[in-house]
């Protein structure tokens, strides 16, 4: 999986906000084999490096950084945020949230073309995270995006892949395109459902931050990925209403 | 608040086991320590944190609205289940503290403000600013805030669970409580007031009557921590650093000045004993 030009062995992705300690965390990633770690800048930062003790310790992980815009509420904090988080991780990545709705933590879809336009035109790879819409999706893409991170449900519910047909919409629509399940997740079958659609990678946080056994939790969504995409690349057989027998059933009244 | 249940909710498992001796040590320096257990609650919509919570912690009871009614009459008609960790129990740190100072002063010990040290064994406890010895040491900032409420009373701590703004509530002499507390990834000491505006509305949420309290104090520090945020008990030569006591001062330091005796008397490796790579 190319994302920005950049390989990337693993198809999940996980936050690193919320886990018991950073061991944990740091054991989460080991078991999950997850390839890239979302980190948070706005609130750590504390108007400079004040968050830097943690950062070291994602770092320390070994896997691909990406910064996010988590708890930004406006197109300035936003790009505020990126720009410090470029400044901190050396990294033109960013995991652009502009959230418009502080119940639901919806995406404002305005504001998030908006700063995704200003962003990439400062040379950032903004990875948005967005809805499954369409044409929201393709505003983004116009914006410079070459990836997209639509929601399964609102960050932090478990509630799973709320709206199946606009994520299969939004998959058709944009085929050749990367794209990455983002929040909402609560159960390894959900992740294993996105990927057999053909979604390339998933990303989350809480299910496996807030499990009782985070590190179990991950390895179990790290092989729920794996049977997914083995799933989707096996083309997996058409649903029909009618009973296929796998066994013969010739002398047997069948056509009755 | 020495909640060693509670804290388990997150914590390993030696903060529950090693925190129950807590509250009994403190007792017997001569610390006013309340035992009243903890009242632990959500909001309605949280409901299933409520089971979470229940099924990853121990000691409790479950309440039904009438039986948290007739435990915190204050709370009557809020909340239709709750649960009550009987076995824990809190105190007022600074108290605490003063207590302590007084009586080691009254056995000869002296304080002195002033940087070095003397001859012998030294026990480093200096918290955050030991990070000069220890790399991997870190801020976890917490930010609390100190009401005056008269108009409300409550005799134990409660716990609100919330994805969000988790709150515990202490309540102190003459009508004062304490909210606590932050939880960020962070050594910035500023008192921000994004977590203020947290703590006092999910206050506001637990009882409308904080919202006519009085605001006393907001405070803001640094928690020392290790990656796993347990203790650590480390020699060089002729000093014992103790440190990353992280979120469990009060309910660890009975436990971790023993440890520290120990090894300073070369009676074995204690739990928190760790091998020194530094």
């Amino acid at each position: 999986m190319r994302l920005y030009g950049t390989e990337i062995t693993s198809r999940l992705m996980l936050g690193t906000a919320q886990y018991p300690s950073p061991a944990v965390l740091a054991e989460s990633f080991r078991r999950s084999g997850a390839g890239i770690a979302t980190i948070s800048v706005r609130r750590e930062a504390g108007g400079d490096r004040a968050g830097a003790g943690f950062w070291n310790l994602v770092r320390d992980l070994g896997v691909a950084l990406l910064p996010n815009t988590a708890g930004c509420h406006s197109v300035r904090e936003a790009v505020t945020t990126a720009q410090m988080a470029r400044e901190l991780f050396d990294t033109p990545w960013i995991k652009l949230e502009v959230i418009g709705h502080a119940d639901t933590l919806q995406p404002d879809p305005f504001g998030l073309v908006e700063a995704a336009r200003i962003l990439t035109d400062e040379g950032f790879n903004v990875f948005p995270y967005t809805t499954e819409d369409v044409v929201l999706a393709d505003r983004l893409l116009q914006a410079g995006c070459e990836v997209l991170m639509p929601w399964g449900a609102p960050i932090g519910t478990g509630l799973g892949l709320t709206n199946i047909y606009g994520l299969r919409t939004l998959r058709a629509q944009f085929p050749d395109l990367p794209m990455v399940v983002d929040a909402g997740l609560g159960l390894p079958s959900q992740a294993a459902m996105a990927m057999e659609m053909g979604y390339d990678a998933v990303l989350l946080n809480t299910a496996v931050a807030k499990a009782g056994d985070p590190a179990a939790m991950a390895e179990g969504f790290a092989r729920a990925v794996e049977a997914g995409r083995l799933a989707h690349e096996a083309d997996p057989m058409e649903p029909r209403d009618m009973a296929a027998p796998s066994t013969p059933v010739i002398g047997r009244a069948f056509l009755s | 608040m020495l909640a060693p249940f509670c804290e388990g909710e997150a914590a390993e498992e030696p903060v529950v086991r090693l925190g129950q001796q807590a509250a009994g040590w403190w007792e017997r320096q001569g610390v006013s320590v309340t035992r009243r257990g903890t009242v632990v609650v959500t909001l309605n919509r949280d409901r299933r944190e409520l089971d979470r919570f229940a099924r990853r912690t121990e000691g409790h009871t479950r309440l039904d609205a009438a039986a948290l009614a007739a435990l915190e009459p204050d709370l009557a008609g809020r909340f239709d289940q709750a649960l009550h960790v009987t076995d824990e129990a809190h105190l007022d740190p600074r108290a605490a503290l003063r207590h302590l100072r007084a009586r080691l002063e009254g056995d000869g010990v002296s304080f002195v403000a002033e940087p070095g040290r003397g001859d012998g064994l030294t026990f480093d406890c200096r918290g955050l600013a030991a990070r000069d010895a220890f790399p991997d040491l870190r801020g976890v900032k917490g930010e609390m805030a100190v009401l005056r409420a008269p108009d409300i009373n409550l005799s134990r701590p409660v716990r609100l669970l919330h994805p969000r703004f988790p709150l515990y509530v202490v309540p102190r002499a003459d009508g004062h409580f304490m909210l606590g507390a932050t939880q960020i990834e962070s050594d910035d000491r500023r008192r921000r007031v994004r977590s203020v505006l947290e703590l006092l509305s999910a206050a506001y949420a637990l009882h409308p009557v904080f919202g006519e309290a009085e605001l006393v104090e907001i405070g803001a520090d640094a928690r020392p921590a290790f990656p796993d945020n347990l203790p650590r008990l480390i020699r060089r030569g002729e000093t014992i650093h103790v440190n990353g006591l992280f979120r469990h001062g009060f309910l660890l330091a009975p436990a971790l000045a023993r440890m520290a005796v120990d090894m300073a008397c070369d009676r074995g490796k204690p739990e928190f004993y760790h091998a020194d790579h530094g």
